[in-house]
């Protein structure tokens, strides 16, 4: 599954993780906490994000 | 490539008027250059004060010539603008002729007989260039590519400030305009109160965000990962080899230049978001950052030597968006003037309360409640902006 940043497209990437932030690949998106903020924008966090459909 | 920060308009062909204006940019360092060779060959000690001239005195001067410029590219056009690399070597052009003006100014420093004050002016001069560079670092260190983040950290080295990569983008854009922001300012919060706060705050939180994120690799916070460990030992290396080619006397220089330089960088937060605050919803987060919580300055000259910093709103609300594509709102809060006059108002509180506290309460529509308040004083600043504070509430 695939999540995305409505601010500035930053894309998670479950299968990829994002090992710079300490989340391994295969870190599934409810592992990842609330106030985590987009590493692209930081204007808006993880709760804010939208699932991908077309992944 | 961000995606929702440039619009899905059709391409539209547009001439930016702005283009080589830009080169104002890397011309800060490169009249440190010019300021250098003056003095080599004439000797002439008022030289060593010409950058700090440059930003008190000619800027606000030009400033005030040339006004604002509220022009904004059309949004057809905004996508092709970021994409034009030229934009991205005026801006890379600045780094190595601030290092070169950094290692110059510390060689004639400790070589070149000057009485003791003008060491000082060569220092602050210095210090100015390396401070101007941290907005140059700052444009950089918002981009994705690698290449970009390491050239903001190394713009970084000269005034210590390598942990403003870590907490600018993880903290001060996640927490800004709210009370949890170190390095946002506070109405009725001076400059001089403004300054341990921003200063001690911003390190506490560059450290704590590297910190949880090397917890959650499993890694120590000293560990060689650690992004601000990284970033100091870059300035160590620096100022190492500076000490090791030109000895111990050089330290002063080092240290003047580079508290003046990221003190030149916090009176510039003080100026942004000053008094402004996003409000708390019911479920406990903050609002979303949006136009009305930054300060901006539409003023041209000033914007032409920071890479467009005072279009603050646009870059609050795209982060990503790079400076030669950042527009102008209408509605957004604006300065009286660019920020290199607004500076010297912020070193004097009375008058800065003067000329912004007004500007804040009529933001506020008199709504002290909305305020971003420097609670030491809040008695106090409740009583003296009452009446104003009902009238603007009246006016509606």
């Amino acid at each position: 599954m695939t999540y995305r940043c409505p601010n500035c497209g930053y894309v998670y990437d479950e299968a990829k993780g994002e090992p710079h932030e300490g989340f391994q690949p295969g870190t599934v998106w409810k592992l990842i906490p609330d106030d985590w903020s987009c590493p692209g924008c930081s204007v808006r966090d993880k709760v804010d994000f939208e699932a991908d459909e077309a992944a | 490539m961000s995606q929702a920060s440039v619009s899905t308009a059709p391409t539209v062909k547009w001439a930016d008027p702005k283009r080589y204006l830009w080169l104002l940019g890397p011309a800060v360092p490169g009249i440190g250059l010019v300021m250098l060779a003056l003095f080599w060959y004439s000797k002439a000690m008022w030289t060593m004060w010409f950058v700090v001239v440059l930003v008190h005195m000619v800027i606000p001067a030009l400033d005030w010539l040339f006004g604002e410029d509220a022009e904004n590219p059309p949004d057809g056009a905004l996508q092709s603008l970021e994409d034009e690399r030229y934009y991205s070597w005026v801006l890379y052009a600045f780094v190595p002729l601030q290092l070169a003006v950094t290692l110059l100014g510390a060689w004639f420093a400790v070589t070149i007989d000057m009485p003791w004050y003008h060491q000082i002016g060569l220092a602050l001069s210095v210090g100015m260039v390396n401070g101007i560079a941290i907005n140059t670092a700052h444009e950089l260190g918002h981009k994705k590519s690698k290449f970009d983040r390491w050239m903001a950290r190394i713009s970084l080295a000269p005034t210590f400030y390598g942990h403003f990569y870590i907490e600018h983008n993880r903290g001060h854009h996640k927490n800004v305009a709210t009370p949890e922001d170190p390095a946002s300012s506070r109405f009725g919060e001076s400059f001089w109160a403004f300054l341990p706060r921003t200063v001690f705050g911003s390190l506490r939180s560059a450290w704590h965000l590297e910190a949880e994120r090397l917890a959650r690799q499993g890694k120590s916070v000293w560990s060689t990962d650690n992004e601000n460990l990284q970033s100091w030992a870059m300035s160590l290396v620096l100022f190492g080899a500076v000490i090791l080619v030109l000895g111990w006397a050089v330290l002063p220089f080092l240290i003047i230049q580079a508290i003046y330089g990221f003190h030149l960088l916090e009176v510039v937060n003080y100026l942004e978001h000053y008094g402004l605050c996003r409000q708390k919803k019911a479920d406990g987060r903050y609002e979303r950052c949006e136009p009305e919580h930054s300060w901006n300055s539409n003023h041209m000259v000033p914007n032409l030597f920071l890479y467009h910093l005072q279009r603050h709103s646009d870059h609050h609300a795209n982060p990503t968006r790079k400076y030669q594509a950042l527009r102008h709102f209408e509605h957004s809060p604006q300065l009286p003037s660019g920020y290199a006059g607004m500076i010297t108002l912020a070193y004097f509180p009375p008058i800065w309360y003067a000329v912004m506290n007004k500007r804040v309460l009529a933001h506020y529509k008199g709504d002290m409640g909305r305020i971003n308040m420097y609670e030491p004083r809040r008695e106090e600043l409740m009583a003296r902006y009452a009446e104003q504070a009902r009238t603007l509430a009246r006016q509606g």
